[in-house]
């Protein structure tokens, strides 16, 4: 029998944005402490703010694609297992799931694709990795070599993601933030931050390179791997610049790699 | 048939390097068009016929003969308006 409580609020903070989660389930909230672990916050100001209705199970879908769209103003987010909506100007939402982490992990990959955007920013399917005070970040798809990268790193380097990195461009340039957002290591990134330094576009070979890309290779690649949800033009045309004006102003190059661990003999 | 084509209204358009990037804000699918097809775009204004765009605009700055420019053309306009980055008409597209 699950322990119920009045209501337990928690605060996952990623990228230096807050999503608040209030929610009368705790065992839903020992949940999300589990999976987010060094990314909750200890509580104070909300960014955004989501009440959580916890539901029995029925047949859910977690596999269906999400969907994303604006309606009288709203964002209305849906897939199988999960059914939300968001007030863009008061950054309230609810959101109605089964009491499983990958709803409200995909809620909140949502969520901070929306409030990236306006500041020139997206998610990535990337790994990034901190090194000597830089982030690099390796794009790929499923299989490239993001997981394998990252277990390559060395141990003076902070693996920040293997699966999703968040990229905000601040005044003095772009900045990698750790997620919680993991792949196949099954763990959250570290919670740090550092000036990005380029971008590399995987690609396993049979020996350790790195090339240059031609811009339109590299905006082509960038725009393939952004996290991109929303049936939205506002939306695309932000994610579009945004991508864009990287790959005008940050190195992105192709890293062709052996997998062990000299490949971070070239980097 | 005479038609009008005009760059549809939810698209992010951009160059980078020698090619013309375009995202429909509908369905969120990514062109590049080279120097030939960005012509057509950069002239897609709703007013002017599609055969006398690929006559002045292709025809007259690509070594290309004018039944294949034309052809090559609709099938790209075509291609285009399903993903709603151009729009077609049997008549004037007011902007």
């Amino acid at each position: 029998m699950n322990a119920v409580l009045a209501s337990r609020e928690a605060h996952v903070r990623v990228g230096g944005v807050c999503v608040a989660l209030r929610t009368s389930s705790a065992d839903f909230d020992r949940m999300l402490h589990e999976r987010f672990g060094p990314f909750m916050a200890p509580g104070g100001e909300a960014d955004y703010f989501f009440d959580v209705d916890v539901v029995e199970p029925q047949g859910e879908a977690p596999d269906e694609d999400v969907r994303v769209w604006r309606e009288a103003g709203a964002w209305r987010i849906e897939r199988g297992d999960f059914r939300a909506v968001l007030d863009p100007r008061t950054r309230r939402g609810r959101i109605r799931q089964v009491a499983n982490p990958y709803s409200v992990d995909t809620l909140l990959r949502i969520v901070h694709t929306i409030s990236l955007a306006d500041e020139g920013g997206f998610l990535l399917h990337a790994a990034s990795v901190l090194r000597a005070g830089r982030a690099q970040v390796f794009t790929g798809v499923s299989g490239a070599g993001k997981t394998t990268l990252s277990r390559l790193a060395p141990a003076d380097a902070a693996v920040l993601t293997d699966e999703i990195s968040y990229i905000r461009r601040g005044r003095g340039g772009y900045v990698a933030h750790g997620t919680p957002f993991a792949g196949e290591l099954a763990r959250p990134g570290a919670n740090v931050s550092a000036p990005l330094e380029a971008i590399y576009l995987l690609e396993k070979g049979p020996r350790n390179r790195v090339d240059p890309v031609d811009p339109p290779v590299a905006a082509r690649a960038l725009l393939g791997n952004i996290l991109f949800f929303a049936e939205d033009a506002a939306l695309v045309r932000r994610v579009f610049a945004a991508a864009l004006d990287l790959v005008e102003s940050l190195p992105v190059r192709r890293l062709t790699f052996v997998p062990d661990a000299s490949v971070w003999e070239v980097l | 048939m005479t038609r009008y084509i005009a760059r549809g209204k939810d698209v992010a358009a951009r160059t980078i390097g020698d090619e013309l990037m375009i995202m429909s804000g509908r369905d969120s699918s990514l062109f590049s068009l080279n120097e030939t097809a960005a012509a057509l775009w950069d002239a897609a204004d709703g007013a002017t016929t599609l055969e006398s765009i690929v006559e002045h605009d292709i025809c007259e700055r690509f070594d290309v003969s004018l039944e294949e420019a034309l052809a090559d053309a609709e099938a790209l306009a075509e291609e285009l308006a399903r993903h709603g980055i151009l729009e077609i008409s049997d008549s004037p597209i007011p902007r």
